[in-house]
């Protein structure tokens, strides 16, 4: 596997590429996280180790000096183990994170389209979509424009007016992701979302998820799922103890992880 | 500047993450309200939903309290008890009941929505402006209720009733300020949500909500500064003088109601603006 050269930010950065449009730029950016916890059960051996100890502060280094550009067109997959920093970079380049050094700039604000809508469980489903579809900056006229659609969806037209304190998980989940879907941006971030619902549901997600990727500029998602990395994306970022391991092509970027990983593609 | 950063000037890229200009942010805060009206609704339609009378208890606890109040302080101050007992506390009970709410609710206006503002991005102010109108509208549901019992009690009506809007509207301007401030704390100081039902009790006993501070103040001299140093104090009382009989506001209650009200607002509103780029890191 070829390491790409080294020019700016972190050691693994693509150098920047002048033909083509850049839609967010990540420049050295830090997320720390402090956080008042007791007990002992950390040795202190390393300095690699990512929780620093001050008494009862312990702070975790969640994302470490990335930096990278995304062009628009570019549907670049976020790989990497569980609490390698993943969600912490999205969040940061959506702005809901504050970054505690570097910087980072976009054309527009991304939209971090998490599972995660605004949910009142002794409300009906309706309500959640009305609700769910203002917080997410539709306006009233767009959210009754889009109501069916977003029921149908989510295959409740059924349960619709029943509170969602009655729905099963699968449920709230594929209710949740059909509200976030319901607006394009032209910078989208996806985090682990066709991981919800039944193979039907997901396979309706992934095609949706494709489509929202060619109207959209620029898309970030982040799975587990190299197959579907690969289904979608042209580029991949490996992230590893917060920091870029590797950069480039989807696949070259999979198999590598894989290989590391212990795991084939496929799975 | 380190050619990352050039690369994104040149492209007319901005930084995210940081916090808008105070006029931006009040201009996106408007463009967004449909949401948190939508969100006081329904969530004091939640609030309900489980119970079988529905919105009946939006009426009825502050009814119960009423009950309660008056006949536990009515008995235990016997004959120290403020002049026309029941309408000055059930004036003092709605009144209050608005206020501490949208303090209570404010404090846990982000907390409580935590999921979204980790998720999604929208003016953060949103939240415990929903959270006071939230309130407000269960406010709206027992005041007249409220009126309604004063005049069965034999309060005459007159042009003074009126005084009780511009009441209403300084305690809501000074309740939303509250809440914007009590919002921000919680989100600095965790520690704090396990203080807040003991200061609301302690806001209770100190607001005169079943007893006369008029009436402490002439016994106990060097309390006058109560006149104006509780807010919530000041609100109840103006209340009362616009609709209790034997209640008379001063235009000094008047600018003092006016001064915390406005005062709170910018307070809580430039306080809570200042950490609008940290909400999305609550736990």
């Amino acid at each position: 596997m070829a390491e790409s050269t080294n020019t700016v930010g972190g050691e693994n950065t693509l150098p920047p590429n002048a033909n083509r449009t850049p839609k967010v730029i990540v420049d050295g950016a830090f997320v720390t996280y402090r956080v008042f916890a007791s007990g002992k059960a950390i040795p202190e051996n390393s300095n690699q180790s990512r929780v620093k100890k001050t008494g009862n502060l312990r702070t975790v280094e969640a994302v470490k000096d990335v930096s990278l550009v995304a062009y628009e067109g570019d549907t670049i997959g976020v790989i990497g183990s569980n609490g390698s920093g993943k969600t912490s970079l999205m969040k940061a380049i959506a702005g809901l994170n504050p970054i505690d050094q570097g910087s980072i700039f976009a054309a527009s604000r991304p939209a971090f389209l998490g599972v995660g809508a605004a949910m009142l469980k002794d409300l009906s489903g309706e309500k959640n979509i009305i609700l769910g579809g203002l917080a997410i900056g539709l306006s009233k006229n767009q959210v009754r424009n889009k109501l069916d659609e977003i029921i149908d969806f989510a295959g409740v037209r059924q349960f619709i007016e029943l509170p969602m304190r009655t729905y099963s998980s699968g449920m709230v989940e594929r209710l949740k992701f059909a509200i976030a879907q319901a607006r394009e941006h032209e910078i989208l971030i996806v985090d682990e979302a066709l991981s919800v619902g039944d193979s039907e549901f997901r396979r309706r997600s992934e095609a949706r998820m494709k489509q929202l990727a060619s109207n959209a500029g620029t898309v970030f998602l982040v799975s587990h799922s190299l197959k579907s990395i690969l289904a979608t994306c042209n580029r991949a970022i490996w992230l590893d103890q917060g920091e870029i391991k590797m950069d480039g092509n989807a696949l070259e970027v999979c198999e590598a992880y894989a290989e590391f990983a212990g795991t084939t593609i496929e799975e | 500047m380190s050619d990352l950063t050039q690369l994104a000037i040149e492209n007319g890229l901005t930084p995210v993450g940081q916090r808008p200009k105070i006029g931006n942010y009040l201009k996106s805060f408007w463009a967004r309200r449909s949401f948190a009206f939508a969100l006081a609704r329904f969530t004091l339609l939640a609030s309900t939903a489980r119970s079988r009378l529905g919105v009946i208890w939006i009426v009825l606890t502050p009814t119960m309290q009423v009950a309660l109040y008056g006949l536990i302080f009515g008995l235990v101050l016997g004959d120290s008890r403020p002049d026309n007992f029941l309408p000055f506390l059930i004036i003092g009970v709605v009144f209050f009941q608005f206020i501490s709410g949208s303090f209570v609710d404010g404090t846990k206006s982000i907390t409580s929505n935590a999921s979204i503002v980790r998720s999604l991005d929208f003016p953060r102010i949103l939240l415990p402006f929903s959270s006071t109108f939230s309130q407000l509208g269960r406010f709206i549901g027992i005041l007249p209720i409220a009126l309604l019992a004063l005049i069965v009690l034999g309060e005459p009506v007159g042009l003074s009733w009126f005084g009780v809007i511009g009441v209403v509207v300084l305690a809501l301007i000074f309740a939303f300020g509250l809440a914007m401030l009590s919002a921000r704390l919680t989100t600095d100081f965790t520690d704090l949500s396990q203080l807040i039902p003991f200061l609301n009790r302690l806001l209770f006993y100190s607001s005169g909500v079943f007893f006369s501070i008029e009436k402490l103040i002439d016994a106990y001299g060097f309390l006058e500064f109560l006149r104006w140093a509780n807010p919530i104090s000041v609100y109840l009382e103006l209340a009362r003088g616009s609709v209790v009989s034997g209640y008379e506001s001063t235009p000094f209650e008047w600018i003092v109601g006016v001064i915390w009200a406005f005062g709170m607002l910018s307070t809580g509103f430039v306080f809570f603006w200042l950490a609008e780029e940290k909400y999305g890191r609550v736990n």
